[in-house]
């Protein structure tokens, strides 16, 4: 990592949220949220619909402004009204559940764009960059397509090509997956499992509970705006202590036989 | 015994036909074609038009309409931004301006710039700016509706997949939301430039010297010296000229547009 993308701060944790509280209006969505993610780790967040996860991750990077409590990330205090969001920005990537590439612009250009316009490296080195994580992602050869020619799979692999070019320090995925064709998503959690082997350090609301036990060196289980449970995998997902955890999995994990037991 | 919908559908196309065959009928029988003839089909008085109609006339409307639509489009882009705009002041001004411009007759904006604001403020501009000045207002109001419309209709997560890469809310909304909202209104967009060709004509307002004449001021100049009907005519087809393949151009694009969008569907289905 280079100096001028803010490391403040290189030895504790790169993500630490503590006593997070978010409300839309009277609607209180985060009640006291306390996470720490060390650098290279990889944290999976599961819980029901609604119960807050993409909230959660939207006020690691402020795209949603928390109420009160604390986010730091990357040694950047977010809640600090001083701090250049931008900035800090900078070092947080996201990936979407709808993906939102840059439809006026080719696979290339979605990803050298901010590397030109905020990081303002020059042209060539951008589109090394580019073409370096275009690569990685496996879609070498779609550098000169438009979004739309695309598959889904292909867009999402895409969309975290782009985020990886701004060489962040931390990568968020709010359910990447989600919203692909079952047969695509195999591909996407693939670039996933890799990124997590090179030591990326990564916070994933996912409902991919194979992908969470397999990858995750830790996993919470969110619901009401509460982390209910987090640990390792093996615990959470494999052996819940909580009952709310427990009815949760049999859901995820047996949809048909849960649909007939709990409703 | 009643009909069948089918048989019903094929007697009314059948009324429809004859109503047509009937109007064309009674135009062909009851217009006195001879005079009507002399009066807008004299080609000597047409004749007459050459070269002026196309080296000045033509020429200018295309001028003073391109001045118009580039300035209606600069000042209608800050209007639709200040419509966005979280201060809610800036939204006031932006919603008066466009409820006036849009709804006061163009013809009124042509007289208060060609006289009012030269006897309030002492001010005179040459034709071209004035021209311009007029044309921009009323077409900046349309045009600011337009690219509101456009800029809304660009979704959200654009915008959050630009700041989540750093860029500030300016810098998204000029390479990212600004561009994706003109491919979406290129249609609209080229629509308000035929109707800005149109109010062109109120030009003659301002009162033009010859070397500025537009088509409808040439037109009708040479309709008094020819003492016939023609000329207008003529200048009537040289809008035509210029509108007639912006109407092609503007199918096209929103054919273009809609293509994107399904095949953009498709994919991602
Ligand atoms: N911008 C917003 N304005 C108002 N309410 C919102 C907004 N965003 C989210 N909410 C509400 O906050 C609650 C939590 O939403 P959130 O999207 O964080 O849930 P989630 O855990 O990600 O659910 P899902 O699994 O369905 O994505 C929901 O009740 C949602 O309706
Ligand atoms: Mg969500």
């Amino acid at each position: 990592m280079s100096a001028d993308t803010g490391d403040a701060q290189s030895g504790g944790p790169i993500v630490e949220i503590t006593g997070l509280h978010k409300a839309f209006g009277m609607l209180e969505v985060l009640k006291g949220i306390d996470v720490t993610v060390e650098r290279g780790e990889v944290v999976c967040i599961i819980g029901p619909s609604g119960s807050g996860k993409s909230t959660l991750l939207r006020c690691v990077n402020v795209l949603e402004e928390p109420n009160s409590g604390s986010v730091v990330v990357n040694g950047f205090e977010l809640t600090d009204p001083d701090v250049d969001i931008d900035r800090a920005r900078r070092s947080i990537g996201m990936v979407f559940q709808g993906f939102n590439l840059f439809g006026h612009l080719s696979v290339l250009d979605n990803l050298t764009v901010a590397q030109r316009k905020v990081l303002k490296r020059d042209a060539a080195e951008a589109e090394r960059i580019a073409r370096e994580n275009l690569d990685k992602v496996g879609l070498a050869e779609k550098a000169g397509a438009m979004p739309e020619q695309l598959s889904g799979g292909q867009q999402q692999r895409v969309a975290i090509a782009r985020a990886l070019s701004m060489q962040p320090a931390v990568m968020l995925f709010d359910e990447p997956t989600s919203a692909l064709d079952p047969e695509l998503v195999g591909d996407v959690l693939g670039v996933m499992r890799q990124l997590a082997d090179e030591g990326m350090t990564m916070l994933v609301v996912t409902h991919e509970m194979q992908f969470a036990r397999e990858v995750a060196d830790k996993v919470l289980f969110m619901d009401g705006g509460v982390v209910v449970e987090s640990g390792h995998p093996s615990k959470v997902i494999a052996d819940p202590a909580e009952d709310r955890t427990k009815t949760f999995l049999s859901r995820v994990l047996n949809p048909v036989h849960a649909s007939e037991t709990t409703d | 015994m009643p009909m069948s919908p089918r048989k019903r559908a094929q007697a009314f196309r059948g009324v429809q036909y004859g109503i047509l065959v009937l109007a064309l009928a009674a135009v062909a029988f009851l217009a006195d074609w001879e005079t009507l003839g002399n009066a807008f089909f004299n080609l000597d008085a047409m004749a007459t038009q050459f070269p002026g109609i196309i080296t000045t006339a033509l020429i200018n409307t295309i001028i003073y309409t391109g001045l118009g639509f580039a300035l209606g489009l600069a000042v209608g882009l800050v209007l639709a931004l200040m419509k966005l705009s979280s201060v809610a002041p800036y939204r006031w001004i932006a919603t008066v301006y466009i409820e006036f411009f849009r709804g006061v007759p163009a013809l009124l904006v042509f007289i208060a710039l060609g006289f009012g604001v030269p006897l309030a403020f002492q001010i005179q501009f040459d034709t071209y700016s004035t021209a311009a000045i007029a044309l921009g207002l009323v077409g900046s109001a349309y045009i600011a509706e337009t690219l509101r419309a456009g800029i809304q209709a660009v979704p959200k997560g654009q915008v959050e997949a630009a700041r989540s890469l750093g860029m500030a809310q300016s810098r998204a909304t000029f390479t990212v939301v600004i561009p994706q909202a003109f491919r979406i209104i290129l249609p609209p967009l080229t629509n308000e430039l035929i109707l800005l060709t149109k109010d062109s004509s109120l030009i003659y307002l301002l009162g033009l010297l010859g070397t500025e004449y537009e088509l409808a001021k040439f037109g009708r100049e040479g309709m008094n010296a020819t003492n016939s009907m023609s000329p207008i005519l003529l200048a009537g087809l040289c809008y035509l000229l210029i509108t007639v393949p912006l109407g092609y151009l503007s199918r096209y694009l929103e054919r273009r547009a809609g293509r994107k969008r399904d095949e953009g569907l498709e994919v991602t289905a």
